[in-house]
């Protein structure tokens, strides 16, 4: 059954979708409050945030990886913190490979809410504001809504982008399987061994499926809404 | 009473607006495009922040810049219907129209659901979304939504003016009885005067962000700040009375003002309504003999006050006939042949179909209030 999967690639699999869906819980709401800060807030030293924030679309994702062991590494200064106060150890685990891969998709996911925010009509809120509604109201009753489509087309881009993420990965919490070889690394190791090849065609099928599955996804989700909406 | 004083300087525009109005009633702020009306009623909504000034209606101050006390435009309790109604595409229309009327849970309910729904005609809308609406049924819906937020005060920044004849028509009669029916103040801005004459109890002139006229629609109809406005062809007197008779088969009325009578062509009103009519300069005729044998149906005494020049070598020429006041727009040649001046004794010529009556109960005339 050269087309079946086999059980180490289904781990691989399972691990890359676990540890997308984690990076994108976690990096959801910082993403919209990076978003609401880059579109409605003016404090000094925004355009630095916004670089910052921006950053791992253009730095190697080697060097990010490196970045976060050195954080978050067992010796590192936020990585011992977490062990010895809250017993969370990041570096080779799922949880780092989730780290890892929610930084590397930040970007992406903020891009997204951020065009979906500066789409909103200010005046709407306005609007809601003489019926009443204070802020916090407003922003849940109003403008959350209406950045719904945004959202969700951020969130799957980024959902998928993060089944592929490799190199920051590697990095950072290292190939092991069961605990971080996803994907992308499963397929890395099996190109690397002599006898690899079958199983290497078959994890790029599926990678190359679950992509673009994902980006259609999006896509069919954020017309959806839309019509929803009414636009 | 609506006391207003706002002081503001934004991007080389300086707004500096006072007025005090009767409460209830309308309010209508008419002025040109980029007078400082929009600005003038988001200041009053609390939207935008005064440099200084107050706001005070009857006896609650919602703004007092030298107390240091501005209530937040969430708490004003003041309903906007904005010129493109921003109704909430997320909701349908019942969904829009609780959305004030949840958050007002605390304060008196003045006005019911089924009340606003019956009142603006939105039965047949409650479930539609505002994308499927038309631009008249999006404008009542806003209005309703507005309404039921139990406003204390309603602002209407041009709500007709993103509407075709036919749709400005479709809801005119809504406002109005809007004004009739309920007791809230309204702030109404527009730059249409045709509305300004068919809704205003007191009417606010601005020209450049400065208030340059005040009064009833009578008093404002008169001042040349208005003309500088309207321009020469659209002036004319406006005089409020009361129908106390009318002739249905010859669609014939006689209009009781302060202290004359005039007759006018009328459809459909009612002995005993309160009727405000428009006599456009324009279309008043002069004469210093009493007239016999023509088909005008009003000829009136009267006596020149003042004679203006208007434009186009024109003349303004001001009439008081018994108490109220006409403007006649003559030429000066005609001016001249007739030996008219200042003191001159005349008779006031007004055809009978050259005036557009408007049904005007305000509140402050109705015998029900």
């Amino acid at each position: 059954m050269p087309y079946a999967l086999s059980p180490a690639e289904i781990d691989a699999l399972e691990l890359s979708l676990e540890v997308a869906t984690r990076s994108v819980l976690w990096s959801l709401p910082l993403a919209v409050l990076a978003a609401w800060l880059l579109t409605r807030a003016r404090f000094p030293g925004r355009t630095l945030f916004d670089a910052f924030v921006h950053l791992p679309l253009v730095l190697p994702p080697v060097a990010v990886g490196y970045v976060l062991l050195l954080l978050f590494g067992l010796r590192g200064p936020l990585g011992s913190w977490l062990y010895e106060h809250l017993g969370i150890e990041l570096a080779f685990s799922t949880g780092g490979a989730a780290l890892a891969t929610a930084v590397m998709t930040f970007p992406l996911m903020v891009r997204a809410i951020r065009i979906a925010l500066e789409n909103v009509d200010r005046g709407l809120e306005a609007a809601a504001r003489t019926l009443g509604a204070g802020p916090i109201d407003r922003f849940a009753t109003i403008t959350l809504p209406l950045m719904l489509p945004g959202i969700l087309a951020g969130t799957v881009t980024a959902f998928s982008a993060a089944l592929g993420e490799f190199g920051a990965v590697i990095t950072f919490v290292s190939n092991i399987p069961g605990e971080t070889r996803t994907l992308p690394l499963a397929l890395y190791t099996a190109i690397q061994s002599p006898d690899g090849n079958a199983m290497a065609a078959r994890l790029a099928v599926l990678s190359f499926a679950l992509g673009l599955s994902g980006l259609l996804f999006a896509e069919v989700l954020a017309r959806y809404m839309r019509r929803r909406l009414g636009r | 009473m609506l006391s207003v004083a706002l002081g503001k300087r934004r991007d080389g525009f300086t707004l500096q607006v006072a007025f005090d109005a009767p409460t209830p009633g309308v309010v209508a702020l008419f002025g040109r495009s980029g007078c400082g009306k929009s600005t003038t009623i988001d200041l009053i909504a609390g939207l935008l922040a005064p440099d200084q000034g107050h706001v005070r209606l009857d006896d609650v101050t919602l703004l007092d810049t030298r107390a240091k006390r501005s209530v937040r435009a969430e708490r004003r309790r003041i309903g906007y219907v904005f010129q493109d109604s921003r109704l909430f595409p997320h909701f349908n229309v019942a969904g829009n129209l609780r959305y004030g009327q949840k958050r007002a849970r605390g304060v008196e309910q003045r006005i019911g659901f089924d009340e606003v729904v019956s009142l603006l005609g939105l039965a047949s809308l409650l479930t539609r979304r505002p994308g499927q609406l038309s631009g008249g049924e999006r404008q009542r819906v806003a209005l309703g939504r507005a309404l039921l937020s139990q406003p204390r005060l309603l602002l209407l920044d041009e709500p007709l003016a993103s509407l075709d004849v036919a749709r400005r028509e479709e809801v005119l009669p809504y406002l109005e009885a809007l004004r009739d029916r309920l007791s809230i103040p309204i702030v109404y801005v527009s730059h249409q005067f045709d509305e300004v004459l068919r809704l205003a109890t007191h009417v606010v002139l601005l020209d450049a962000g400065r208030v340059v006229a005040q009064g009833s629609p009578g008093e404002v109809s008169l001042r040349p700040e208005l003309r500088a406005i309207v321009g020469p062809e659209a002036v004319g007197a406006v005089l409020d009375g009361v129908i106390t008779a009318f002739d249905p088969a010859r669609s014939f009325a006689e209009l009781r003002l302060g202290h004359g009578t005039l007759c006018m062509s009328a459809r459909n009103v009612a002995v005993g309504a309160s009727v405000r009519v428009q006599l456009l300069a324009r279309d008043v005729i002069l004469a210093t003999q009493p007239p016999h044998s023509l088909s005008v149906r009003n000829s009136i005494e009267g006596r020149i006050i003042e004679i203006a020049d208007d434009e186009d070598g024109a003349k303004l020429v001001r009439v008081d006939i018994g108490g109220d006041i006409v403007l006649a727009r003559i030429t000066t040649e005609a001016v001249e042949a007739l030996g008219l001046q200042s003191g001159s004794a005349v008779w006031v010529l007004i055809k009978a179909i050259s005036m557009r009556g408007h049904t005007f109960i305000s509140p402050a005339t109705s015998p029900a209030s």
